[in-house]
């Protein structure tokens, strides 16, 4: 039983002083993600059908490597930023909310540097 | 974690039906949702099968009708029956409304009637809006000031000033909005839900007020006022017609603009 009043309990442990940054960066890189993703599909499309030499060497273009990180970056940037939100809404067990935002944080950090590494190898090593 | 299915005492058996006078010519079915805590029962819909021809028009008109002529146990609150009380809230057909103001020709085939979703059920459809008042006292609804009022008269607003009101003012907490919130659902423990950040907002653009910084300061915060995604169930469903995803996004705006 508890004998908290309920201004009490409306009340919790008070504000965060947090959270403007996280919603800003989010609305930001969805927008970054709109023309880098019709970049993306436009110049893939363009490139379709073509060998992997031409490619590469497409790849190895410093616009072109430019644009492909900064597309993951900003994709994975952004990804972290739902992410974290979708677990906070529906996760409420305290133990299990952070071991999934850690979880997952490690998880898409791993994947995106391995997707900008792979960029990168292309575009230097061919 | 976020509750998708009833637990077992809460999932919903049939009930009673009550048939209709003989002679009733139009006859509607109000399917109402049922539950006393004190009976350890679960709860039910019960029928009850009412004449239009002899009844009012509204469906607040109809559970009075339940109410005096078929079924005195039948719960819920009301007062104004104008729609300024906001007491009558709950949902009908599917969406929160106000029973004194949703005309029962505006339901399609049988009136479905429960109480605000997802909130704790006190007796059939009274919802305990304990927790959502006391976030509601949580924003310091009233005007705070360090500037006294002029000895002689009242604080003065412009027009202009006065306008930003507008779609603040006639909030009546009926709590309709929140509690069509999915995000109000699974957070309300630390989300303010629209209606308190409505409020929120209505104290945060008067032109009287002088506690701006520390009202905004009191809604940074990941959950007080972040769980918003809009979702705009609350703009939908609110009987006043007024646009609390408006106001929120009015409140995430000023968090933008003051950093």
């Amino acid at each position: 039983m508890s004998l908290l009043t309920p201004f009490k309990r409306a009340s919790g442990l008070g504000t965060t002083s947090d959270g403007v940054k996280h919603w800003w960066m989010q609305r930001v890189t969805a927008v970054a993600l709109i023309p880098l993703t019709l970049w993306l599909v436009f110049a893939v499309a363009a490139h379709s059908g073509e060998d992997y030499a031409t490619v590469t060497a497409w790849f190895a273009q410093p616009f072109t490597t430019t644009m492909l990180t900064l597309f993951v970056f900003t994709a994975f940037l952004h990804a972290v930023q739902g992410l974290t939100v979708i677990i906070e809404d529906y996760i409420h067990h305290e133990g299990v909310k952070i071991a999934a935002l850690i979880g997952m944080k490690l998880v898409l950090v791993l994947l995106g540097t391995s997707s900008i590494l792979s960029i990168l190898r292309v575009a230097f090593a061919g | 974690m976020a509750e998708f299915t009833l637990p077992a005492n809460s999932v919903i058996k049939s009930g009673k039906t009550w048939a209709a006078p003989a002679g009733a010519t139009r006859v509607k079915n109000f399917r109402v949702y049922r539950y006393d805590p004190d009976s350890g029962e679960n709860p039910r819909w019960d029928t009850y099968q009412i004449d239009l021809d002899q009844c009012g028009p509204m469906v607040l008109d109809a559970l009075l009708k339940i109410k005096n002529e078929i079924d005195p146990t039948l719960t819920f609150r009301r007062s104004c029956r104008e729609g300024i009380c906001g007491s009558c809230s709950m949902n009908i057909d599917g969406t929160n409304t106000l029973a004194c103001i949703k005309a029962i020709d505006a339901c399609e085939g049988d009136v479905q009637i429960s109480p605000l979703p997802h909130m704790e059920v006190v007796k059939d459809l009274i919802p305990d809006l304990t927790h959502f008042y006391a976030q509601y006292a949580s924003i310091k609804p009233w005007m705070q000031t360090q500037t006294p009022a002029p000895p002689d008269r009242e604080r003065l607003q412009s027009p202009e000033d006065r306008k930003k009101l507008d779609n603040h003012y006639e909030c009546i907490l009926c709590a309709c909005c929140s509690t069509s919130c999915p995000s109000y659902w699974w957070n309300s423990d630390r989300y303010l839900g629209p209606a308190i950040l409505l409020q929120a907002n209505r104290w945060v653009v008067d032109s009287r007020d002088e506690a701006t910084g520390e009202r905004l300061d009191n809604l940074e915060d990941p959950f007080r006022l972040y769980r918003c995604h809009t979702i705009m169930n609350c703009t939908n469903t609110c009987p006043k017609g007024l646009n609390p995803a408006k106001s929120i996004a009015e409140l995430k705006k000023k968090m933008i603009e003051r950093r």
